[in-house]
């Protein structure tokens, strides 16, 4: 992914080269508490990164620190290398995109996009040149003399994405950008956003508290909670190995089974689980034999079968849901855990037969320390 | 509810307007078109008179120039407090407040008689002036215009900030942020965005300040004396010292006309620069 966004850098040799973006051990106070916890962050040119959470968690008061609007208590932001913390907002050349977008209500499509540059003093036939050429862009260009209370949602996120991109930002922030559109244009939108992105070849940092979206759109994903990022890393291994428990949780959804590990063998566990069965997985350091574990798994990732074995284990049927080209079956566990198992829609005998839960043969479960009273 | 519920409930308010404001000012009209003080000879005589007078063109232009001094003076010492307001945390914010509407709770001639003390020969201001070396001699503020708009300025100030303020406080605090990302400077954002955007309560400001501030009879006559007229204190004396009615009625009818104009002119700008505001 990465690769293909640096080469088409490469290929508009117009634009400016991407900067790197460098965030060190970022501290926010607000009063006694603090909102961004000692937050390191290193970003490659040219790359995505998503800082998924849920509301609270820092995120938007990271991206407002980037942008020089809120002052670290510490720390550092530096663009290509280069401190960029004793610089004002209007001095940072970082483009922003706002959730409400933050368009000049009284100023026309072309005079939005032409803020920044007669701000920096661009001439008046490059400032022509600029807008015709960012509204072109994002489409626009029949929308010139228009106000932003006559264009839609989408129309006037574009405009505020090429208001944002008209100064030829450093580095790119999106703050939620897309939640207020609904959800057919949302997708328009971020598939929008990606491919100027990539032509660009700009360094961007999107806010969201919508795990898809950052699934979609980003590079990589930095998932925060209480200030802290609990982990940076791409989508896949996100989601394939979540390093916590919020992680887990945060992403997608889960089932959760008690078990404790009986043996560990190098790199793998033998783990009982509570539900009535042994399980051999990957397991990670922190864990030791003899301890309780949380035993984290996909619903994907189970399947339903009608032959006992060592590593299934009974469970009682419940509801069955189509959801589209999938079967949702929710399970209860001997343990009066209830499971979620999703399947493919296929002719499969009926559930009544098939009470025996298990692993399936792909599957990469998480272990995860658990507290025991 | 229906319609005519809604006409019930305002008719008693309809009633008092009609009543008390209509039909006061039909009859106002009609004095005016008496000759005589006794109000026997209708003609147009007080209009010849009044208007074949060059004094009474001076009136005018001194009343509505008093207007436009004190708007301006509220508007240069308003705005600037109206920002820090916004900046300002929200206990800051609770406090401001107070002290702009405090004005409003003090009756108009003891904030009148509170600006005698302070603008007299021996008053606050002309003791610290002297005090600072900055005059050698007191200055005379009483009854001049100088002193009338200074006093004017602050009694009618909370009629200046509280429209601003409640405009600029529906501002989206993200227009400044964006403003500033798009390398815009403090004044270039408040020039391009904030002045232009919080225009609507600026006018409706400049309009309550001008229409209270030419017609502040109590405040004109006991600050400004006898020596400086003003319509509403023509009218008095036209009224209640000579008792020539028609002539008052005339004057009154000038007073309205021309303060009416005035602001019908500010606030058709107001209604052009609304509709930018996010609701």
């Amino acid at each position: 992914m990465k690769s293909t966004s640096q080469n088409m850098t490469a290929a508009s040799s117009s634009q400016p080269a991407a900067r790197t973006l460098d965030v060190e051990k970022l501290s926010v106070r607000y009063g006694t508490s603090l909102a961004v916890d000692g937050v390191s962050l290193a970003i490659e040119p040219g790359e995505v990164v998503a800082l998924l959470g849920p509301s609270g968690c820092g995120k938007t008061t990271l991206l407002r620190v980037i942008a020089g609007f809120v002052r670290q208590a510490a720390g550092q932001v530096r663009v290509d290398g280069i401190p960029i913390d004793h610089l004002p907002a209007n001095r940072r050349n970082i483009g922003i995109v706002f959730q409400n977008y933050a368009l000049f209500p009284h100023m026309t499509v072309a005079e939005n996009v032409a803020y920044g540059l007669r701000a920096r003093g661009v001439a008046n036939a490059e400032i022509q040149a600029r807008i015709g050429r960012f509204l072109d862009i994002v489409q626009l260009g029949a929308f010139r003399e228009r106000l932003p209370r006559q264009l839609s949602g989408g129309q006037q996120q574009r405009v505020a994405l090429a208001r944002a991109l008209a100064v030829e930002p450093s580095i790119l922030l999106l703050d939620e950008p897309f939640a207020a559109l609904d959800r057919n244009l949302r997708l328009d939108m971020q598939i929008e956003v990606k491919r100027l992105q990539r032509t660009l070849g700009l360094t961007t940092i999107l806010v969201t508290h919508d795990q898809d979206e950052a699934m979609s759109v980003a590079d990589r994903i930095a998932v925060m909670n209480k200030g802290k990022v609990e982990q940076f890393d791409t989508p896949v291994a996100i989601y394939d190995r979540p390093q916590t428990l919020f992680v887990n949780g945060f992403i997608g959804t889960t089932n959760l089974l008690n078990g404790k590990v009986a043996a560990i063998d190098g790199g793998s566990a033998k783990v009982t689980l509570d539900a009535g069965a042994t399980v051999t997985l990957p397991t990670r350091p922190d864990i030791q034999a003899g301890s309780a574990v949380l035993l984290s798994v996909r619903p994907e990732q189970l399947t339903l079968s009608s032959t006992p074995s060592p590593s299934a284990w009974r469970v009682e049927p419940g509801l069955s849901l189509p959801l589209g080209a999938q079967l949702v079956h929710e399970a209860r566990t001997a343990d009066g855990a209830t499971l979620k198992i999703v399947e493919p829609r296929r002719a499969a005998p009926p559930e009544t037969s098939r009470v025996y839960c298990t692993l399936a043969p792909d599957a990469h479960p998480s272990l995860f320390p658990r507290a025991t009273s | 509810m229906t319609k005519a519920a809604e006409w019930q409930l305002a008719l008693p308010l309809a009633l008092c307007f009609v009543s008390l404001f209509l039909a006061p000012l039909l009859l106002l009209i009609g004095v005016s078109f008496f000759d005589d003080d006794k109000i026997t000879q209708p003609g147009f005589g007080q209009w010849v008179k009044f208007f074949g007078d060059p004094f009474s063109y001076k009136v005018i232009a001194d009343t509505l120039l008093l207007g436009v001094k004190t708007v301006c003076a509220t508007v240069l010492l308003g705005y600037p407090l109206a920002l820090v307001y916004l900046d300002a945390p929200p206990r800051l914010q609770k406090i401001l407040i107070f002290v702009i509407v405090m004005p409003l709770l003090l009756s108009v001639v003891v904030r009148t008689f509170a600006w005698i003390v302070m603008l007299g020969r021996d008053g606050v201001v002309n003791q610290l002036l002297l005090s600072l070396g900055i005059i050698s001699e007191p200055l005379r503020l009483l009854q001049t215009e100088l002193g009338l708009v200074i006093s004017l300025t602050q009694i009618e100030m909370p009629l200046m900030l509280l429209p601003l303020i409640s405009v600029m406080s529906r501002l989206d605090p993200n227009l400044r942020d964006a403003s500033a990302a798009l390398g815009a400077s403090r004044w270039r954002t408040l020039f391009t965005v904030i002045v232009p955007l919080s225009m609507p309560g600026l006018v409706a400001g400049c309009l309550l300040v001008f229409a209270s501030s030419t017609t502040a009879f109590i405040s004109q006559t006991v600050i400004g004396g006898v020596r400086l007229i003003y319509l509403p204190l023509l009218i008095w004396q036209q009224s209640l010292v000579v008792f020539n009615w028609p002539f008052a009625a005339v004057a009154s009818i000038a007073l309205l006309v021309s303060v009416l104009t005035v602001v019908s002119a500010l606030s058709w700008l107001g209604r052009r620069s609304s509709g930018h505001l996010q609701g």
